[in-house]
């Protein structure tokens, strides 16, 4: 045990003696938060959009007002064919069209449904995709004002990710994103490379002659880690809330085993790569092409998987921010429990048990050789 | 310097595969309390494997190990807390002070804290280091680094150390002062392990094994050995022998 102290205590000397790296990891999470809070969120509005609207009845000209009204949105004028559609959009001053069918307040107060078709410029889809929710944003706030609740399902449904964010703020996407990131910067990068950097100055092999045990190396090294993971993320969670009125709807304690799980996910992916790398750049060079590349693109954090090519949505299946950022959306912003989660739950929680299998083999393998 | 005949290393038939290759073939040798053992052997020749074996970080494939009373096989744990080891590449941590440093290698290997206290202010008296004591490790120099490395590895007084190469890169004075350490360590009763490349060194160690092809190909005090083999010094030795020509 007392081994075990001085080898932790080695590892917190280690952390904050190394002051630039410990202000960008905090100050990293912070200019991220603001940055996506307030530049990006700002960016959107006046976004062009024209309107179909082939009823011309209280109900569509009442969402258009309510569009036209958010200061999101300008209205570019009336279509009156499909024809003009393409020709309207390649002149680039539209994103979306909002197409409403005929007979549309009448289909509702009849026989309670009707389709409001959004058509937008997914060359951008990452902007489609923000219009696209926006609106659906918009007008499922008119039907509850107007139509009460009971008729909610009755009208339309469109793609529902925004449903929960009703106030419409883009931060709301960004904290849980940025959580993944950094936590997985943090523990997968930070770790693989300090136990590279113990193999690559032969420190290591000093430790393995020593009476610490692997299991107490491995541990040791990961121990601060977690820790400043966690101090991490409750920094992020603060300026959601605080900065952003980001809500966490559901429970708080779920959350934390949430993130205690996916620190410990990360450590031990942080963990494999140091078992492949003979060095730190190396260690770096994976976790960073191998780990944070395919974080940032695939994870659904910055451009929406459901967009992506089918192969690439494959792809995402492994990358294990995409789930984290599911959950901690489900938790914070729909207030869902652990029986809406426990799959992607399961499959952190395998993921994690096969690198520690992983890891532990290979750190064997090594021994014996 | 051979103080007395307990063997302190005992290894017999000892044999070392990786897969097909044969890293260590047969090797049969003693090592006793007090003396300075010298291990040479060209890159390649088996070395490392040995001694991975001897400190317990890797099992041999066949044979007997005993390394200071513990078998290699199933007792590594013990052989751990009984030996020091250092390496050429000091082993020591840039980033910590020289007295943190004495710190975490006494408490991983479990010295109360007031017997830390007491060598860590023996130690930098003895190595006339007081002045560097709240300084980091990085910013000392390469020699003072070397012994304060070697003073480290011997805080927990073992009964036997390693010495993997610890005189690569450094200049000739300060080789001769950290011999002058190593026979210090020994006098006062602690078995040393050495490798080296520097065969002026060899001729400093009580006796000395030759490793070539994963075999030992001469064992014995440098000066008997100079002898058998008609030659006026361990370089010359071990050229032939790595060469494999035979004794005269």
């Amino acid at each position: 045990m007392r081994s075990f102290t001085s080898f932790v205590i080695k590892e917190f000397h280690h952390i904050f003696r190394d002051r630039k790296t410990l202000i960008v990891l905090f100050g990293i999470p912070v200019v991220q938060i603001l940055i996506f809070g307030y530049v990006i969120t700002n960016n959107f509005k006046d976004i062009g959009i024209a309107v179909m609207d082939q009823s011309n009845d209280i109900h569509s000209k009442g969402i258009q007002s309510k569009v036209f009204s958010s200061g999101y949105f300008i209205y570019k004028g009336a279509i009156r064919s499909e024809k003009e559609i393409e020709s309207k959009f390649q002149r680039g001053d539209i994103r979306a069209v909002l197409v409403f069918p005929s007979k549309f307040t009448s289909d509702i107060e009849g026989s309670g449904s009707s389709e409001i078709q959004i058509i937008t410029d997914a060359s951008d889809p990452n902007l489609a995709n923000t219009v696209v929710n926006y609106l659906s944003g918009i007008v499922r706030q008119y039907q509850v004002q107007k139509l009460g609740n009971g008729l909610q399902k009755s009208m339309m449904v469109v793609e529902t990710r925004m449903l929960f964010n009703e106030s419409l703020k883009g931060a709301y996407m960004f904290v849980p994103g940025t959580m993944a990131l950094i936590l997985l910067l943090i523990c997968a990068l930070l770790t693989s490379i300090s136990v590279a950097r113990e193999k690559e100055l032969g420190t290591m092999e000093v430790l393995l002659v020593s009476p610490l045990r692997p299991a107490q190396i491995i541990l040791g090294k990961v121990m601060p880690y977690v820790g400043l993971g966690f101090i991490n993320a409750i920094v992020i969670l603060l300026m959601g809330t605080l900065v952003f009125q980001l809500p966490i709807s559901g429970s708080l304690i779920l959350l934390m085993a949430e993130l205690l799980l996916y620190i410990v996910l990360s450590l031990s992916l942080g963990i494999f790569i140091s078992t492949m790398a003979p060095n730190q750049q190396v260690a770096m060079f994976i976790s960073l092409f191998a780990l944070m590349l395919p974080a940032v693109l695939l994870s659904g954090f910055i451009y929406p998987i459901e967009n992506m090519p089918l192969v690439l949505q494959w792809l995402s299946y492994i990358i294990p921010p995409r789930w984290f950022i599911i959950i901690v959306k489900d938790i914070m912003l729909k207030g869902n429990g652990l029986e809406y989660i426990w799959d992607e739950t399961l499959i952190l929680t395998g993921m994690t048990v096969i690198f520690i299998i992983a890891s532990i083999r290979k750190f064997k393998i090594r021994l014996e050789g | 310097m051979q103080t007395n005949n307990t063997a302190i290393i005992e290894v017999e038939n000892l044999v070392k595969r990786f897969g097909t290759f044969t890293a260590n073939d047969n090797l049969t040798f003693k090592v006793y309390a007090g003396e300075i053992f010298g291990f040479l052997g060209a890159n390649g020749a088996g070395k490392t494997t040995t001694i991975r074996i001897l400190s317990g970080l890797s099992k041999p494939t066949e044979g007997i190990v005993k390394v200071v009373g513990f078998d290699a096989m199933k007792q590594s744990e013990s052989i751990k807390k009984n030996i020091g080891y250092m390496s050429q590449r000091f082993s020591l941590y840039d980033d910590l002070t020289v007295i943190e440093n004495i710190r975490l290698f006494g408490g991983i290997y479990g010295l109360s804290n007031k017997e830390i206290r007491n060598r860590s202010d023996e130690l930098v008296k003895d190595l006339g280091i007081e002045n560097l004591r709240k300084r980091l490790v990085g910013d000392i120099p390469l020699g003072w680094k070397q012994k304060l490395a070697f003073s480290i590895a011997i805080i927990h007084r073992p009964k036997l150390i390693f010495l993997d190469e610890p005189t690569g890169g450094v200049d000739p004075l300060t080789r001769r002062q950290f011999w002058e350490l190593i026979y210090r360590v020994a006098k006062q009763g602690t078995t040393v392990f050495v490798t080296t490349h520097y065969m002026d060194e060899a001729e400093y160690c009580d006796r000395i094994c030759v490793l070539a092809d994963g075999q030992i190909k001469a064992l014995g005090e440098p000066s008997n050995l100079k002898h058998e083999y008609q030659v006026t010094s361990i370089d010359e030795l071990f050229y032939r022998i790595v060469k494999g020509e035979d004794r005269v």
